[in-house]
């Protein structure tokens, strides 16, 4: 049993997909970040076979929720204060999602204009549907 | 302050009061001759376009305004790379008012989003055209007096066809009224305006193949253009564009009172011959296209 020791402050991503922490990793920009991440993949969990956690040694408020809510709304946040779990925070489908994805359709004005955000909007919460804000091309996590 | 990027942007009270305006306009012309004095259009078109771009200068002109602006990308600073953000704002500073027609889907709305003035889409590539749309609900109500209660075949190409999934989404809005879907596979609607549009609003529907079997239900025929621009690959458009012909035989078919209409231009898609036949619209649109521009323009500029 391999053992990573407790965070005094900051926050742990538990229940997450088995391999998708270090996407998770890179799409939270936890990399651009001064502060102590801890990787633990493949661990065991009664309820999903295996998981992956990400323990992050920094303040929440430097967590983007909303990017964590659209990678996977089901991931566990637990926030961390003097070593202790003082909250769960719950994950949402985010409204809107700014440059996380980019649009792939070649006829949308951001293939050629760079400097435009790349927007997407959540169109239908119970398919996980997100269009384009300018071309209205569907990106579906289902 | 308003700008129109979509037919649904509004609701269908705000669609009537606008036909409304263009029925008006119809009727007293010389009421609204100087309703724009002083105002300027500017028509921006990075896309090649005669009917809709000469129909919003018509318009504006017919208001007492007038108009400038450009007709192709290449007289543009889009051709040394500037981006529609930044043309925008140096239109804002010479019009009151601006219609734009770009190529890429979704660049009126970046327009819209860095305007001090009212932005019209005119087209943005195959994604939508609000101001045909409206052309299409007014002429409707025109000659049928009423938005509901009807069945409309979409013929051609319903998969680029911008036309299409505008009318399509303006429609549904409307009591009873149902869709027969005539194109080749490859060529059929969307996705998302099956599933989105279509099933979720319970809207009754149908794609077939074959429009000879379809004619006698149509109480209005909208016929599309296969368009060469919106193919990356000539082969396809070849093979696709002459799928469709409405001819005189196939007009037999059909009801006495059924319509046609085209958003135009047409290229062989409709037989010449056809165009005799009363049941023929699509020219009488123009026109209706004409007028309810006139009463959009008057719209978003607050002078209705």
């Amino acid at each position: 049993m391999l053992n990573v020791g407790k965070i005094e402050e900051g926050f742990v991503l538990d229940h997450m997909n088995a391999g998708e922490s270090l996407r998770i990793y890179h799409d939270l920009k936890l990399d651009e970040l001064d502060c102590t991440v801890a990787m633990i993949m493949n661990a065991k969990s009664e309820k999903m076979g295996k998981k992956d956690i990400l323990k992050v040694e920094c303040p929440i408020d430097m967590l983007d929720l909303d990017v964590l809510g659209f990678i996977d709304h089901k991931i566990t946040v637990n926030v961390i204060k003097d070593g202790e779990i003082v909250e769960k925070k719950r994950l949402h489908l985010p409204k809107e999602i700014k440059n996380v994805i980019k649009c792939k359709n070649p006829r949308c004005i951001t293939s050629i204009e760079q400097e435009l955000d790349h927007i997407f909007v959540l169109t239908d919460p119970e398919t996980e549907t997100y269009r384009c804000k300018y071309c209205e091309e569907t990106y579906s996590r289902l | 302050m308003r700008h129109l990027m979509s037919p649904m942007d509004f609701s269908v009270e705000e669609l009537d009061r606008l036909m409304d305006l263009a029925d008006r306009i119809m009727k007293n012309p010389a009421d609204y001759a100087h309703k724009c004095d002083g105002r300027i259009l500017a028509t921006c078109f990075y896309e090649p376009s005669t009917r809709t771009r000469l129909s919003f200068e018509s318009a504006m002109l017919r208001l007492g305004g007038q108009v400038l602006g450009f007709a192709t990308a290449d007289s543009s600073s889009a051709a040394k790379g500037e981006s529609v953000s930044d043309t925008i704002r140096i239109i804002s500073s010479y019009a009151d008012i601006c219609a734009m027609r770009h190529p890429k889907e979704g660049a009126p709305m970046v327009a819209a989003s860095k305007s001090w003035i009212p932005v019209i889409n005119a087209g943005d590539g195959g994604h939508q055209h609000p101001t045909q749309t409206l052309t299409d609900l007014m002429t409707i109500r025109s000659l049928k007096g009423s938005l509901s209660n009807m069945t409309i075949g979409l013929c051609g190409d319903l998969k680029f066809g911008r036309t299409v999934h505008s009318l399509i989404n303006a429609l549904c809005r409307y009591e009873n009224v149902s869709f027969i879907f005539i194109s080749p596979p490859e060529l059929r609607i969307p996705d998302y305006i099956r599933e989105d549009v279509l099933i979720k609003n319970n809207i009754d529907f149908k794609e077939v193949i074959k429009l000879d079997d379809v004619m006698p239900e149509l109480d209005i025929l909208y016929m599309t253009r296969v368009q060469r621009e919106r193919f990356f690959n000539e082969e396809d458009y070849v093979r696709l564009k002459d799928f469709y012909i409405l001819n005189k035989e196939k007009m037999a078919l059909a009801k006495k009172e059924m319509m046609v209409l085209h958003p135009l231009p047409r290229v062989n898609e409709i037989s010449v011959e056809v165009d005799e036949d009363e049941r023929a619209m699509y020219f009488k649109q123009v026109r209706y296209g004409m007028f309810i521009r006139m009463a959009l323009i008057l719209t978003l500029l607050e002078l209705a």
